[in-house]
């Protein structure tokens, strides 16, 4: 019983990230109805910009998420220029291919600087012991750090002029313009926040395992089947959904041996698709 | 006067193009990059030294002419599927005249067919798995103790320590680590001991939370598996981080780098199934004493030796001995030196299997279980099994 107890703590704790990463997709995908596959190189991004940071400074790895963060941000408005300006409202293959392009260059250009060999950030905080179970103390600073960038994101979007501007452009966009409100600057905006949170969870996770420029990859994925989980354009959902992916694979390890976990996960995808298109969530507030 | 000048460029072209001919051409392939790029860079350092010593020397002898080595590779990105085409490419267009396989069992699965299609000597080092050599190849050459011996050395090792321990199997679900585990469970039952828990993990897999949670409910004092240099580094660190308190943790491959020593205190303790280790001795019949190796080796990297570096260097040195007795670089007759070849090295024996069911499989190498210690402060790997070759005793238990 206490292994499967640990098992769901250690889930909810890694839950947390797979959410906070989730978010940057839902969010651009919601607002602009754009599915972002710059998102998987984007959290390489943020672990290699975590690596680089604490190499240069050394210092406690939680307080360098703020540049990471910042880094994100005008990485994002940068790359919404390059290649998602053009493309927004046109049919979603366009931008599809758009993304998929500068992923693909994120990560040729990644690979001749860091090759594909891993790399670890080699910072550890003391952990919780309880009984014969031991929670490190990275996991618990990367989930608080995970559910803080969360909940900084929700005041953000309900309490700031620019995050009622991104819901408004959310909801109706030509509405929002009538309004006087710049969708091109909000977009911009919100890419932005999209790829901050995206390199922000790429950094929490370089602080728990070793990764590659490839690494990405893996919570892309996890952060779709959040996402549908979630509904589109439901950040704090995309959360919420997250925690429960975690706690999933926390719950179903125990049981099964891990190399099948991801097809528990990616089962989960197809049935949520099928029987509740527009997310959990969406259901229960119907 | 212009004559003479002709008829000198004339002899110089002439000249030069024999002293190209004056080549082998070993073709490999290296993971320079990718999840096996540790492994696999050491194993290239051992081919590297034992290339320019002899180069250096003179080169290889082989009928009444010396050649010198060429070396042409390429990055695999510890791939198979661009093994495969790499392969094909060293023997058409680089025309590799022997080959050296690449690091790891699944990359040299794939090299072998490749190799075997065109008749070509492959070295294999760096490939454990039995597998490989049960297929009816012809041209390749195992160096490496096979797959099973690793942890039934440590299983023998653990029966004379503690035969009242308990084990759980976590190992990589690799070709390989596969090979390894899969004979060692029953091992371990039939030497007594209550298996508590045995899980394959997916390769690549950075985070074992989920698999440590079992173990730690399982109660078994004995940790026994890993896989390569990623994910057995990753294992060990997590063990740590995690407070996972084992009697003894043998991790497979991973602790005989070098590099093992960036871990810190996680590095502490752990076991590792090795090839070869410095302080093993042996009487070699030709190529250099293990100290004479040792110290070549670190003068040129300024670092230790692993045993894939040996292991490395010894299979040119074994290729280098059957072309010599050969005589010739066909390579009919270099496999057939090899074949009837039975030869102590530096790196131990060498006698490979002739049967056709298991030709190439490697019958006189066997293997020492390692330790890292904390003597002084420092981290040093010591052999600790078996008692012949021990330089210094277990530490049991780790913690």
């Amino acid at each position: 019983m206490g292994g499967i107890l640990a098992s769901m703590i250690d889930g909810l704790l890694v839950g947390s990230v797979y959410g906070l990463a989730a978010m940057g997709l839902s969010l651009i995908w919601g607002v602009m109805d754009v599915i972002n596959l710059t998102h998987g190189s984007m959290i390489a991004l943020g672990m290699f910009g975590m690596y680089m940071l604490f190499a240069a400074f050394s210092t406690n790895a939680y307080i360098l998420l703020v540049p990471v963060i910042v880094g994100g941000l005008v990485l994002g408005v940068i790359v919404y220029w390059m290649s998602v300006h053009w493309v927004v409202g046109r049919p979603p293959l366009m931008s599809l291919l758009s993304t998929f392009a500068v992923n693909m260059m994120v990560i040729g250009i990644g690979t001749i600087i860091w090759s594909t060999s891993p790399y670890n950030v080699n910072f550890s905080l003391p952990g919780i012991t309880v009984g014969a179970y031991t929670f490190t103390g990275n996991h618990i600073a990367a989930a608080i750090s995970a559910v803080v960038v969360a909940l900084a994101l929700e005041l953000f979007l309900f309490r700031t002029r620019t995050g009622k501007a991104i819901r408004a452009v959310s909801q109706n966009r030509d509405a929002a313009e009538l309004m006087g409100i710049s969708s091109t600057a909000v977009l911009a905006t919100a890419f932005g926040i999209g790829i901050a949170l995206a390199a922000s969870s790429g950094a929490l996770v370089s602080t728990l395992f070793p990764f590659t420029i490839l690494s990405g990859g893996v919570y892309e994925l996890k952060s779709f089947v959040v996402t549908v989980l979630a509904g589109l354009g439901k950040p704090l959902g995309a959360l919420v959904a997250g925690l429960l992916l975690g706690l999933l694979e926390g719950l179903v390890s125990p049981f099964i041996a891990v190399s099948w976990v991801p097809l528990i996960e990616f089962g989960l995808f197809v049935v949520v698709l099928v029987f509740f298109p527009k997310g959990i969530f969406a259901r229960a507030n119907a | 006067m212009k004559r003479i000048g002709v008829c000198f460029f004339v002899i110089l072209f002439f000249f030069c193009l024999t002293a190209q001919a004056q080549t082998i051409t070993v073709g490999f392939t290296v993971s320079k990059t990718g999840a096996l790029n540790v492994d696999s860079l050491e194993q290239y350092n051992g081919f590297e030294l034992w290339r320019d010593q002899v180069n250096a020397k003179g080169g290889i002898k082989a009928g009444g002419k010396s050649y010198q080595i060429k070396f042409a590779f390429y990055d695999d990105e510890s791939q198979a599927k661009r093994v495969q085409q790499l392969y094909s490419r060293l023997i058409l267009e680089d025309k590799a005249d022997f080959l050296f396989s690449p690091y790891s069992s699944g990359l040299t699965t794939s090299a072998s067919i490749v190799s075997e299609q065109y008749g070509k000597v492959m070295m294999t080092t760096g490939a454990a798995d039995e597998k490989t050599y049960r297929q009816g190849n012809k041209y390749l050459f195992q160096m490496f103790a096979p797959a099973t011996q690793y942890l039934l050395t440590a299983i023998d090792l653990l029966k004379a320590k503690d035969p009242k321990a308990t084990i759980a199997f976590v190992y990589e679900d690799h070709a390989f680590s596969v090979a390894v585990a899969t004979p060692a469970k029953p091992y371990a039952q039939q030497q007594g001991f209550n298996v508590l828990f045995s899980e394959a993990y997916p390769p690549n897999t950075t985070d074992f939370s989920a698999i440590l949670d079992k173990v730690t409910a399982s109660k078994a004092t004995v940790l026994l598996g890993g896989g390569h240099y990623a994910d057995g580094s990753t294992l060990a660190r997590q063990l740590f981080a995690r407070k996972a308190k084992m009697n003894m943790a043998t991790v497979l491959v991973a602790p005989d780098s070098p590099k093992w020593t960036e871990l810190g205190d996680a590095a502490v303790g752990i076991c590792v199934p090795s090839q070869w280790e410095p302080q093993v001795s042996v009487k070699p019949q030709f190529g250099p004493t293990v100290a004479e190796f040792n110290k070549a080796y670190t003068a040129k990297y300024n670092i230790e030796p692993s045993y894939e570096s040996a292991g490395g260097y010894a299979a040119g040195l074994i290729l280098q001995h059957a072309i010599e007795q050969a005589g010739s670089l066909d390579s009919e007759k270099v496999a057939g030196a090899l074949n009837g070849l039975d030869a102590t090295t530096f790196y131990g024996r060498t006698k490979f299997a002739t049967d056709p069911k298991e030709h190439g499989l490697q019958l006189g190498h066997t293997m020492v279980i390692a330790q890292w210690q904390k003597k002084g402060g420092k981290l040093t790997k010591e052999v600790v099994w078996p008692l012949a070759n021990k330089s210094s005793n277990l530490v049991y238990p780790i913690h």
